[in-house]
């Protein structure tokens, strides 16, 4: 499990840009599904096909980033998010381009107060002396994302990009167990969800699922002084009852918790007052789709060290795995 | 030019979002001719056909015909009217302003104490637009309920003037600039089917474009747009949107799209070939109809083509005549190149992914 999430966890994929992720995914479950396919948005749809229930189970690719606006005449490059970020947060972290060039975010240093920064006063060092050195290596456009080993230590892990990679290897990995059901799953890798959601909307259209699930990640409320939330690190893995994009529908949200039930899998139950996740807008596709979600608890979500607990990571595959089956 | 002369008629008519009939009247009159059909949905949108001589994808072109303007919402005993403003109008921009209101083209000005009269909190703070109203010269309530209702859409009353280094001063350049180019690349045929939608409704949240696509259901849609301009002498280089005269602009990415890569190269290798100037818009502000047609079905290639406008959502938003002349063209020869580049539609082979070179379908 560790080696899937880190090798996801590495594969550059911010918003719009995630083809190299769905191609790391397709190899991994090439052989182990019964189709995949691709739509306009570049959403990766694995099916598993059956006589039953069409589910359809979520993950985002996206990663947040950053894109290049303007390069000045000294080879500084501005730029514009992909995304949540948090000003004060990214300065002084590296960034990577899909071409492997390394920048350093900076700021403008003559600001008053540094409350006041934005993203319009700092700018990307890559280290180029002039506009035509820098551009030999990067052009206005291009995107570029956190750096940030993966590590695992006292049953955590620590990465870049575990919003949402954390809930791609998740499927991925029950995929792989191939859950013995009569239902039709579709593990469907969407794109663009760190920007509005996009790539939800279209897979569901496409599919139009009887029921389906976002697996994304949640706040936590358990690190000093922080907002209260009733979700903990290694407390199991979150059902969705609400975030700021949907209300999970009973019925969904009731199955996933008699399936934690049965198996004796430990559960928390998520209302998360700021983010939303795909479920937001697969839920009011076409006729509307009785949605849900499994959240893993995460702390410093849109960080460069984003961190979750492993068992929590597992016994949401055991989750999902039941869920499956008994829906 | 008769593209340019469309672009000043079509200027000079009034369809703030929500009425939009004349810009409509209009744009049907000199486009039927061209489509094999057309039709005019219940939201409105004037949606247009002309078949292709070929195969090959189904292409949406997407003008929006609405502009930003303002709506009567009560008539004061004094007869003067209040009123809210119908998509992004920033409060400055109103103060001294003439207007036209409802069907009849009433004339009206929004009026604001003389600097005379003003105390100093007056002159120095900022503009409220409640505090701002309509006069339209009556003498009572009475008068001026003879005159307008509440409910009456209200445009500002300014004709376009031709001026310095090729430049056209106009109200309503967003998005009349897309549906003057629109009507011109409609008079062509192309390779494969075109749909050539003027919407209704992008000031006030992109609707016309959901429900037009939703019809439509296309593999590719280009948007035709008047964007952002800022590239006067106070601001800093990365800081300007677009450049006035620099050609066309390309979007990467906005607050409600990140255009599709493929699609987007596509038009800059158009761009290279004919020699065509454009540009990249620099900032990621901003929303256009793509962001809606993007996520319609089961989605959609699309990028969006702008003219730079400066002093963009006032009465006197400026272009430069040759981006709207290149925009033109380079719509029209990004459609006549489409059918050769065709990992954009599913023919073609592209290097990344196996699932794609064998149809968009991989079965295991």
């Amino acid at each position: 499990m560790f080696d899937i999430i880190k090798t996801l966890a590495q594969t550059f994929g911010p918003s719009g840009n995630e083809k190299k992720v769905a191609d790391t995914i397709s190899g991994m479950l090439r052989g182990k599904v019964d189709e995949i396919r691709t739509d306009a948005m570049g959403n990766l749809i694995c099916v598993k096909k059956g006589s039953g229930k069409k589910i359809m189970l979520a993950a985002h690719m996206d990663e947040i980033g950053i894109i290049v606006s303007y390069i000045d005449e000294k080879g500084f490059l501005r730029f514009g998010n992909i995304g949540g970020l948090p000003p004060l947060i990214i300065l002084g972290q590296r960034v990577v381009f899909e071409n492997g060039t390394v920048g350093v975010i900076w700021y403008e240093e003559n600001i008053d107060n540094m409350k006041n920064v934005t993203l319009g006063k700092m700018f990307i060092d890559i280290g180029a002396g002039s506009r035509e050195e820098a551009e030999r290596l990067v052009k206005v456009g291009d995107m570029a994302v956190f750096v940030g080993d993966t590590v695992e230590q006292n049953g955590k892990i620590i990465s870049k990009s575990i919003d949402d990679r954390i809930g791609c290897a998740i499927l991925v990995e029950t995929a792989l167990r191939q859950p013995e059901t009569d239902n039709e799953v579709y593990y469907v890798f969407t794109t663009q969800e760190e920007v509005g959601l996009r790539g939800a909307k279209t897979a569901a259209f496409g599919i139009l699922p009887d029921l389906a699930l976002a697996i994304d990640v949640c706040d936590t409320g358990d690190i000093p002084n922080c907002n209260p939330m009733a979700v903990k690190l290694g407390g199991g893995p979150a059902i969705k009852i609400k975030d700021r994009s949907v209300i999970a529908h009973p019925l969904v949200k009731d199955l996933l918790v008699k399936a934690a039930k049965n198996k004796k899998i430990p559960y928390q139950l998520e209302i998360m007052k700021d983010g939303g996740t795909d479920a937001g807008s697969i839920h009011t596709t076409a006729g509307g789709i009785p949605s849900g979600g499994i959240s893993i608890p995460c702390r410093f979500i849109h960080d460069a060290a984003e961190m979750v607990d492993l068992n929590d990571v597992n016994n949401a595959v055991k989750l999902l795995t039941e869920f499956v089956k008994s829906c | 030019m008769g593209a340019l002369d469309n672009l000043k008629k079509l200027s000079a008519l009034d369809g703030v979002s929500g009425d939009e009939k004349p810009v409509r009247d209009f744009i049907l009159s000199h486009v039927k001719d061209y489509v094999d059909e057309y039709w005019i949905d219940k939201t409105g949108n004037l949606i247009t056909y002309k078949k292709g001589t070929g195969n090959g994808p189904k292409v949406m072109l997407d003008a929006h015909m609405d502009e930003v303007g303002l709506m009567v919402t009560q008539i004061t005993s004094d007869g003067l009217l209040k009123f809210q403003v119908v998509g992004g109008i920033e409060d400055r921009v109103l103060v001294g302003k003439r207007v036209r209101i409802g069907e009849k083209g009433v004339p009206g000005v929004i009026g604001f104490k003389p600097i005379h009269l003003q105390d100093k909190n007056e002159r120095t703070g900022a503009v409220n637009k409640k505090k701002l109203t309509i006069d339209i010269g009556a003498k009572d309530k009475e008068q001026a309920e003879a005159k307008v209702e509440v409910g009456d859409i209200v445009a500002f009353a300014y004709d376009p003037v031709d001026f310095g280094d090729n430049k056209l001063m106009a109200k309503a350049l967003d998005d009349r600039v897309g549906c003057a180019a629109l009507i011109e690349i409609l008079k062509e045929r192309y390779e494969f089917d075109i749909y050539g939608c003027f919407t209704v409704q992008e000031e006030i949240g992109l609707k016309g474009a959901k429900t037009a696509s939703f019809q439509v259901m296309p593999d590719i849609a280009i948007i035709l747009e008047g964007t952002t301009c800022y590239d006067l002498p106070d601001t800093e280089e990365q800081g300007m949107s677009t450049r006035c005269g620099k050609g066309p602009a390309l979007t990467i990415m906005d607050r409600s799209v990140i255009v599709d890569r493929d699609l987007l190269n596509h038009i800059v290798d158009v761009a290279k070939r004919n020699k065509i100037p454009y540009q990249f818009k620099q900032t990621i502000s901003g929303g256009t109809n793509a962001g809606r047609i993007q996520v319609n079905g089961t989605g959609v290639k699309v990028a969006a083509i702008a003219v730079p406008c400066r002093y963009i959502h006032t009465p006197v938003s400026v272009m430069d005549k040759s981006d709207f002349e290149n925009m033109i063209r380079l719509a029209k020869e990004t459609l006549k190149a489409l059918p050769a580049a065709g990992n954009l539609w599913g023919t073609g082979k592209t290097d990344i992914n196996l699932y794609r070179e064998q149809g968009g379908v991989e079965y295991v």
